[in-house]
């Protein structure tokens, strides 16, 4: 039964008891042990060696959202563990489950500001969903089992788990049993009735019903359920950022998307609407825009796992308590067939508008130049909507998700709550790991590119087959944006003299082509996609485009711009 | 309306946990009046007593996001008329002020303190009561020089019979119960 092996060995078979087989992560001193354990388990738990931490976590993360497990990281102490945090809070702020495992120092000299010594349970408190320091040997499979078990159920988030070296070489009797169960830790909350009831008396009353699509319908695996209700009741619905690909780009109902860079009709149907039910979402700033002026027409219903995101942006007057897939399940029922024809009639209005306006101009550039949403569609049509879309931040990433279409859930990577930029190269090293049988385009800035390029040298070494399009307009496109809007033109520091990417790429033994002429636009988009390997695209676009609509910071969805405002 | 709330926490006794809750109100930027963590009826369980100067919004969203907490059993709040509760506070004077006059011990017969140790040099008295008290006493002793001054935070217990926690760890078994399905 009981085996007699070490620390570290005993933290890799409690990977593999968890069924993970591929971790990213970058050895060091204080987790060398790890890594000696993990050279007898290579062919078992697949590692990629990132070229930094930071790439690590991000890697992970794309990991688990394009998978729905699990994503794994390991890092060393000290400078090793605190390249994690911006990863780890990007995880937290986008419940993305993730597991971090960090060498620390030998127990004796915790404390001492011994040699790459640094506190990261106390710097990752605020940003983990949980986190332990293992000092006692013993504890290894009872903590690992409550880390998976943690990072993965209710509202997931990110674990770190800090294993001090001495405990890393000590032995233990090795028995390995998944948690199920935490005395203090309720994942998922009884369902209660009386809430599915009301809930489905106002759905069954709306006239007007509008229904806003967040992540945790992808978390919860609620696509199908979602359909059903969505076609059941006739309700238009809209995404968020994180929400997007839970409903097929093409459903009659998907309305688009929300938020500043969202859909015209989504924000102004907002305050248009009679019932907006938050399904598995937390009414993100950038999704309510002014608080004050959002919705206050409507009753609100908010679905939600976690009980702490009821009411704490937005008072609901239908508050029910639990993850997407159980609630629509046993909601579905009780609602009536009907139909909203006028009502959604409105959203095709409102999306003809913008059309003309907004996305023809976005989409089909006619004066020759290349814009960053032509490369987008062109990308999104030669891989007839099947492909994993990864983002970095900024107008690439709101370009992306307003014009990448989707078939499949799970097929939108992007940082949303924390907008980390250098999300996107990594992130996509994880996702297409997680999924080799998909195609991975990660489209990214000039700007965010150069955070993290140096996961090129991953993509090299592994010859992960992502397609980089990098959108280069020489600029911190939103920033300039915000500029060029709101503080008189005056580019301060947003221009950049970028290296020759092709040559960058070269001298990763990566493939490259950069275009320049639109002309030349689908040509490399099919030669990119083609290519048996990892390809980099660059795309020069135009220098000083925005993305629109918008609704400007402290404005109401309902004063979404759909261009400039004459001066 | 910014109240007087006392929060009351049960959870595991773990390493770490108290930063995890302080940190709460930190990003809120919300001060900590008093705090104590002390042992439950139920062992194994600590009990968190925070006090707060917030509005009733405020605080019920402070309980949520401690109540989240993996190692939280529950949380919640309650004004001060909800709860039974005392403060102990120490004061150090000067033992040739006691000796003086009679003042200092009709001052301690008067607000039903205790002299706790008298020595050449000091004398040190212990007073229990609502902080409101405790400062009465430390003003009018005051006069004659209070050398040292403590309070200790709250300690608290609801006007029900038996301690919450018990009718919560009941639900929670059955919670977990279903959950194991």
């Amino acid at each position: 039964m009981a085996e007699r092996i070490n620390g570290s060995e005993a933290i890799i078979r409690s990977l593999i008891e968890e069924g993970v087989e591929t971790i990213f992560g970058y050895p060091g001193g204080a987790i060398m042990p790890v890594y000696d354990a993990l050279y007898d388990h290579r062919e078992t738990l697949h590692h990629i060696l990132t070229r930094h931490e930071q790439g690590a976590i991000h890697a992970a993360q794309g990991f688990a959202r394009a998978t729905g497990k699990v994503g794994v990281c390991i890092a060393t102490s000290g400078p090793g563990a605190t390249n994690l945090v911006t990863g780890i809070a990007d995880a937290m702020i986008d419940s993305t489950a993730v597991v971090c495992i960090t060498g620390q120092v030998s127990s004796p000299l915790l404390g001492t500001d011994a040699f790459q010594e640094s506190d990261i349970v106390g710097m990752s408190m605020p940003v983990t969903k949980w986190n332990h320091q293992i000092t006692n040997v013993e504890e290894i499979p009872e903590v690992m089992a409550k880390a998976f078990y943690i990072a993965r159920s209710g509202r997931p988030g990110p674990v770190l788990i800090d294993v001090a070296k001495d405990v890393q070489f000590a032995e233990l009797d090795f028995e390995y049993s998944k948690c199920t169960a935490i005395r203090s830790y309720i994942p998922y909350f009884p369902i209660d009735n009386k809430q599915i009831e009301d809930a489905a008396e106002a759905i069954n009353k709306a006239k007007k019903p509008f229904l806003l699509i967040g992540q945790g319908v992808i978390i919860s695996q609620a696509e199908d359920e979602l359909r059903e209700l969505l076609e059941k009741a006739d309700i238009p619905a809209a995404w968020t950022l994180l929400g997007n690909s839970a409903l097929p780009s093409n459903h009659p109902l998907n309305v688009g998307m929300l938020g500043m860079h969202g859909n015209y009709g989504p924000n102004i149907k907002t305050n248009e609407c009679d019932l907006l039910i938050g399904l598995g979402m937390r009414f993100d700033d950038r999704v309510t825009g002014k608080l004050t002026a959002y919705a206050r027409q409507a009753k609100i219903m908010h679905i939600e796992v976690d009980p702490s995101e009821i009411d704490k942006i937005v008072k609901a007057d239908y508050p029910v308590l639990g993850d997407a897939k159980s609630v629509l399940k046993k909601l579905i029922p009780l609602i009536e067939k009907n139909s909203h024809k006028e009502w959604i009639q409105g959203f095709k209005d409102a999306y003809e508008i913008e059309y003309e306006k907004v996305i023809k101009n976005d989409i089909y550039r006619e004066n020759g130049k290349i814009s960053m949403g032509e490369a987008v569609r062109i990308a999104s049509e030669k891989t007839n909507g099947n492909a994993i879309c990864v983002t970095d931040v900024g107008q690439q990433q709101m370009i992306a998700s307003r014009y990448f279409k989707f078939n499949q859930t799970k097929s939108m990577v992007t940082s949303g709550g924390l907008g980390t930029m250098g999300f996107g190269l990594p992130a996509a090293v994880g996702a297409q790991m997680g999924r080799p049988d998909r195609t991975v385009i990660a489209f990214i800035g000039d700007g965010g590119f150069q955070m993290t390029m140096q996961e090129m040298g991953t993509i090299a070494q592994e010859k992960i087959p992502v397609k980089v399009v990098i959108l280069n307009n020489n600029f911190l496109g939103m920033v300039r944006q915000w500029q060029e809007l709101f503080f008189e033109k005056r580019y301060s520091f947003t221009e950049l003299i970028n290296p020759d990417f092709i040559k960058l790429a070269e001298a990763f033994g990566i493939k490259a082509r950069k275009v320049t002429e639109n002309s030349e636009l689908e040509d490399a988009m099919d030669e990119m996609i083609k290519h048996d390997g990892p390809f980099l695209l660059e795309v020069v676009v135009e220098k000083e485009d925005n993305v629109f609509p918008m609704v400007p910071t402290g404005a109401s969805v309902s004063e979404i711009i759909l261009e400039k405002p004459k001066a | 309306m910014k109240k007087e709330y006392n929060i009351t926490a049960y959870s595991e006794n773990h390493i770490g946990l108290l930063n995890r809750v302080t940190i709460i109100f930190t990003r809120r930027k919300v001060n900590i009046e008093s705090l104590t963590v002390s042992a439950s009826a139920i062992k194994g369980v600590s009990k968190f007593t925070i006090v707060v100067e917030v509005t009733e919004e405020q605080v019920k969203k402070i309980v949520q996001q401690i109540e989240k907490q993996v190692e939280v059993l529950k949380a919640y709040y309650l004004s001060n008329d909800e709860i039974i509760y005392q403060e102990v506070a120490l004061y150090k004077v000067s033992t040739e002020a006691l000796i003086g006059g009679d003042q200092i011990e009709k001052l301690v017969r008067k607000h039903n303190a205790r002299i706790l140790e008298i020595t050449k040099d000091y004398t040190v008295i212990e007073k229990t009561g609502h902080s409101e008290e405790t400062q009465d006493f430390f003003n009018e002793l005051n006069e004659f020089k209070v050398l040292q001054f403590v309070r200790s935070g709250k300690v608290a217990i609801t006007r029900s019979p038996i301690e919450r926690l018990s009718e919560f760890l009941k639900k929670r078994d059955e919670m977990l119960k279903v959950l194991d399905k």
